[in-house]
């Protein structure tokens, strides 16, 4: 198997033709190899990458800008394992990483959770056993708590704080428990959380309140594999999944009615009264009414084949990667 | 054939795996002189499957071999001889992920579409995947260029040359098959597939237009005569007048040429002219030229004379410009151009042949390329079709271009013997080869979904052996298998997964796989699983999985009983006792809970019945009681146990406890209230 990091350049600004759109392919700057599949991975600093392998191998790579090359600057072998002996490698894949610099917690199919410091050789805490099913998820809800999720369908808080190890608070689903692939939280209202379910399903959550969704949202037809809230605009929704589709879930009805809180990446003061803005952004996800608010979702895919596993999105950018080994990259999200 | 394995001094034996022959070197020497088969295209029935697949059969083979004789160890060597190394070259995984993307939208195209935009659009699927072809040659000359290794120079460069010949074939089949061009613009496309494909004279024309003066250079003639050949006449008659303003005295007989070139009727695209039309305006050019050459016009310049021979298509004047040409069939075309423009595709073959005779001329015989693109000449597809599946190594061509061609409806159900068609045949050849690569078998799942006959069966024995390494790739197969129906296939996985994850202590993820299979006896098992941990350590595991059960809890009886057991705990813990009591009975009168667990469920109602507070009611203790005794009369083997101390003196503190709180209890119920 060979598999590989790799960084591409999806082409500078500058180049746009006349329409102002960029016709060039992302070129591949430099990669390295990595062992086992990658299967989570994100930026811990500008230059630093936090990589999940399916080997349970949690690895930094730095990017050295000046010459274009990766290396790889730390590495925490058997983060994730089994405990039988038995199995050739005795390795569990780890499903997911979040990172807060310098903080790195990392999830596995063994149900253990560890916390990372990037430049501690060892992990600073650990907690074994956290859940008796695969964790496939994790993000953070503030800087000392996090979020995961489950195969048997559960949202778990956990205080990193407390030594003991148990989450603060579970919320499940109603119904079956339909495991969860995929979680995100609302990047300026920390209470409204998204999941994704094995089957497609689009999950709200208000965590002030209940143990259960606030919004049960029927999107795919097969596992949905990431949920991504729009950073600087997050009335703006993607998740994507293994029926080969990407969707675009827009809940900006009237503009002229929300105060905007980000555009491209400045920070516009919006003098209005608390209680105002409280009531008009709240609305957006948290809505049980859907005639009151319209969301508008789109298919981002014309002719889908093969599962979209991941995305990320960035200002107007959206890049996303297919089964069928390729990479797409849309610079006019909301043209 | 196996390189290494020595076959003429060692009987070899082998063992089928899923994508992989084991060959192995016996001890057993050669009795007869028979030859070894070709080992390295076999088809391959699969039985063999697990982990490490490889190594265990290598080991089975090493060690039966390595029992015969006289124990002496052998010095056999293993070889796994794989179908489809093709798969496994990096640069090539584009070309299969793009064709598969242009396969699907093949399948899924409009068959309502009739005639001509029917037509147009199998053109343009042909041309796309010739395009990722091109692509895909591209970048396998950047690899050949930027590597060091003169091993993997070598491996790119033979790629880039099959590649070329692969678009060769491809590009002509489209024109005569898929596009079935017509006489007039059946030229024109043969007149392109030329010289997009004879580009060794590209660096000589490069050569010779930057110079600084072309008309000195002394490739100049050459190039003149290649653009003659390809038909390419402005660019000749550019050069041309280049060698003119140079040498004044040729003035004449340039002018003459010049005009002639430019008066050359050739067939247009559009509808303009008929055929009658274009023949006769072919006829009156051919005797003037014919005229011009007899007058001595060109006597003095023997180049210009050669291309008005050429032009007139003289067969030993182009004959002569035979290493310009490289190779036959750029001969056929320039021939054809110059004697027979208005030429029909039946007649093809008869030129064809001729031309390749003229051409070789004896001296060299035809390689495959040469067979192939002749067959194709003859409109014998599945000549075409035959000659690639033996040349090329593997199944992408053939069973992209097969399929191709079946939905233009040109391949007659051609019956192999076993039964399926060709088109089929190969498709399921070239699926079951992506399935022995770690992550292209998913290209393969669609391509078994559009085989009718086979390609379910096939598809289910491939995908049960496919390497489930992670969680997230058991899902996709999944998936797919749920997709198509194939329970028997999810139960299969499920059960794998759910295995695994309970050898890994992981109850929870076993839970899970056992709820998406629906599979009642694993869930069972886990339960199970989950009763012994309880009655060794007095408490239990795992509490946010058997807490938050859900409705999962009906999947199978003892899954109920441990969610309500745990739910028994829970309200005992808030101190509900009543309905802690009540459920602990229903559980017994229901039989929900297995006759193994009662006395450790009598033994939780101790407590209970020891509390200050009468709990169980009269109706309640005797139903106790009944458990209680057919507990122990049911079974004679608890004679057994009667020697057991700890077991007796629990069957006698319960009795004892029973009938206390039944006293209590009928004289609570007696008493009367108020008075």
């Amino acid at each position: 198997q060979d598999n590989r990091i790799s960084i591409w350049s999806a082409g500078d600004l500058g180049n746009a033709g006349l329409n102002g759109e960029y016709h060039g392919e992302p070129h591949l700057l430099c990669d390295i190899q990595h062992n086992g599949d990658v299967m989570d991975m994100q930026f811990l600093d500008q230059e630093r990458i936090v990589v999940a392998s399916s080997t349970g191998t949690v690895t930094i790579f730095r990017h050295h800008q000046n010459n274009q090359t990766l290396s790889a600057n730390h590495r925490w072998d058997k983060a994730h394992y089994h405990v039988d002996q038995d199995t050739s490698c005795g390795g569990a894949a780890c499903t997911g990483v979040v990172c807060n610099n310098p903080e790195i917690v990392t999830v596995g199919e063994d149900g253990r959770i560890n916390l990372f410091r990037a430049d501690q050789k060892d992990a600073v805490r650990t907690i074994d056993n956290a859940d008796s099913s695969t964790l496939h998820a994790v993000t953070f809800l503030r800087t000392t708590e996090i979020l995961t999720v489950n195969s048997i369908g559960q949202l778990k808080i956990w205080d990193l704080r407390h030594q003991r190890n148990e989450p603060s608070q579970i919320f499940s689903l109603a119904g079956d428990r339909v495991p969860l692939h995929c979680v995100d939280r609302h990047p300026n209202q920390q209470h409204i959380v998204a999941t994704g379910g094995q089957d497609g399903m689009l999950s709200i959550w208000d965590i002030r309140q209940g143990t259960m969704p606030v919004s049960l949202l029927n999107a795919h037809e097969a596992e949905m594999w990431e949920v991504h809230f729009h950073p600087s605009d997050p009335d703006h929704l993607f998740t994507c999944s293994e029926d080969g589709s990407l969707w675009h879930w827009d809940t900006s009805t009237n503009v002229s009615e929300k105060p905007s809180f980000l555009h491209q990446g400045g920070r516009s003061t919006a003098y209005l009264s608390h209680s105002t803005i409280n009531q008009s952004v709240v609305s957006a996800w948290l809505s049980n009414d859907p005639t009151k608010d319209r969301m508008e979702i789109t298919n981002l895919i014309p002719n889908q084949t093969l599962s979209v596993n991941s995305l990320d999105v960035l200002g107007p950018c959206l890049v996303y990667g297919t089964d069928a080994e390729a990479i797409y990259v849309n610079r006019q999200l909301f043209a | 054939v196996v390189p290494g394995a020595d076959s003429s001094s060692r009987q070899l034996c082998f063992a089928w795996g899923p994508a992989e022959v084991l060959v192995c070197e016996t001890l057993f020497g050669r009795a007869g002189g028979s030859r070894s088969r070709c080992l390295s295209r076999s088809p391959c029935p699969s039985r063999f499957w697990g982990e490490g697949r490889a190594g265990a059969a290598a080991r089975a083979l090493t060690d039966s071999v390595a029992g015969t004789e006289d124990g002496a160890p052998s010095s056999s060597r293993v070889f796994v001889v794989r179908r489809d190394q093709d798969i496994y070259i990096q640069t090539l995984r584009k070309l299969f992920n793009e064709s598969h993307g242009i396969f699907m939208g093949l399948q899924r195209s409009e068959e309502e579409l009739a005639g001509k935009s029917r037509k147009a659009q199998l053109v343009q699927v042909s041309k796309n995947y010739r395009s990722v072809i091109r692509a895909c040659m591209e970048d396998m000359h950047q690899a050949a260029v930027s590597t060091r290794d003169p091993a993997l120079q070598g491996q790119y460069s033979t790629q880039v040359s099959i590649l070329s010949a692969m678009e060769l074939i491809w590009n002509l089949c489209e024109i005569l098959f898929v596009e079935a061009a017509t006489a007039g613009p059946l030229l024109l496309r043969l007149l392109d597939w030329v010289r997009l494909h004879v580009c060794d004279v590209d660096s000589m024309v490069r050569d010779v237009l930057s110079s600084e003066s072309p008309a000195k250079h002394k490739l100049f003639w050459n190039v003149v005569d290649i653009f003659v050949l390809q038909g390419r006449m402005d660019e000749a008659r550019h050069l041309l007048s280049k060698e003119a303003s140079t040498n004044p005295t040729s003035m004449n007989m340039y002018k003459i040429l010049d005009d002639l070139m430019k008066k050359m009727p050739v067939p247009s695209l559009s509808n303009t002219q008929t055929l009658t039309e274009l023949e006769l305006k072919w006829q009156h050019w051919h005797e003037e030229c014919q005229r011009y050459l007899q007058d001595g016009t060109f006597a003095s310049n023997p180049h210009m004379e050669s291309i008005c021979k050429i032009l007139l298509g003289d067969e030993d004047a182009i004959l002569e410009k035979k290493e310009l040409m490289t190779t036959w069939y750029h001969f056929l075309v320039t021939r054809l151009l110059y004697s027979h423009p208005t030429v029909k595709p039946m007649e093809l073959r008869f030129y064809a042949q001729s031309s390749m005779d003229l051409f070789l001329g004896g001296e060299s015989s035809p390689e495959p390329l040469d067979l192939i693109l002749m067959a194709a000449f003859e409109f014998e597809m599945h000549q075409v079709i035959k000659e690639c599946s033996i040349v090329l190594s593997n199944w992408w061509f053939v069973a992209h271009l097969t399929d191709l061609l079946d939905h233009c409806k040109l391949l007659q159900s051609h019956n192999l013997y076993f039964g399926s068609n060709m088109r089929e045949f190969l498709l399921l050849e070239y699926a079951s080869g992506l399935f022995s690569h770690h992550s292209l078998w998913q290209l393969g799942v669609d391509y078994f979904d559009h085989c009718p006959e086979y390609g379910r069966v096939y598809l289910e024995l491939h995908i049960e052996r496919i390497p489930l390494s992670t969680e997230q790739k058991a899902l996709k197969v999944l998936r797919i298998c749920e997709q198509r129906q194939m329970h028997e296939q999810v139960r299969s996985i499920c059960k794998i997964m759910a295995m695994k994850a309970l050898r890994n202590n992981r109850l929870g993820s076993a839970l899970s796989w056992s709820i998406r299979a629906k599979d009642a006896a694993f869930a069972t098992l886990i339960s199970d699983r989950f009763l012994k941990d309880y009655c060794e350590r007095g408490c239990f595991s795992d509490l946010d999985l058997i807490d938050n059960l859900g409705p999962s809890m009906l999947l199978s009886d003892r899954l109920t009983f441990l969610g309500k057991y745990r739910e028994f705990h829970r309200l005992y813990g808030e101190q509900r006792f009543a309905e802690a009591a009540r459920l602990l009975l229903t559980l017994m009168t229901a039989h929900i809970a297995p006759c193994s667990f009662w006395m450790t469920l009598l033994t939780d109602a101790l407590p209970l019945l020891e509390q200050k507070e009468v709990i169980f009611s009269a109706e309640q203790t005797y139903e106790l009681m009944r458990c209680l005794e057919d507990l122990t009369a049911g079974n004679p083997d608890k004679q057994k146990f009667q020697d057991d101390d700890v077991e007796t003196t629990k069957v006698e503190m319960l009795r004892l406890a029973l009938a206390r709180n039944l006293a209590r209890v009928i004289v609570k119920e007696g008493t009367v209230e108020g008075s």
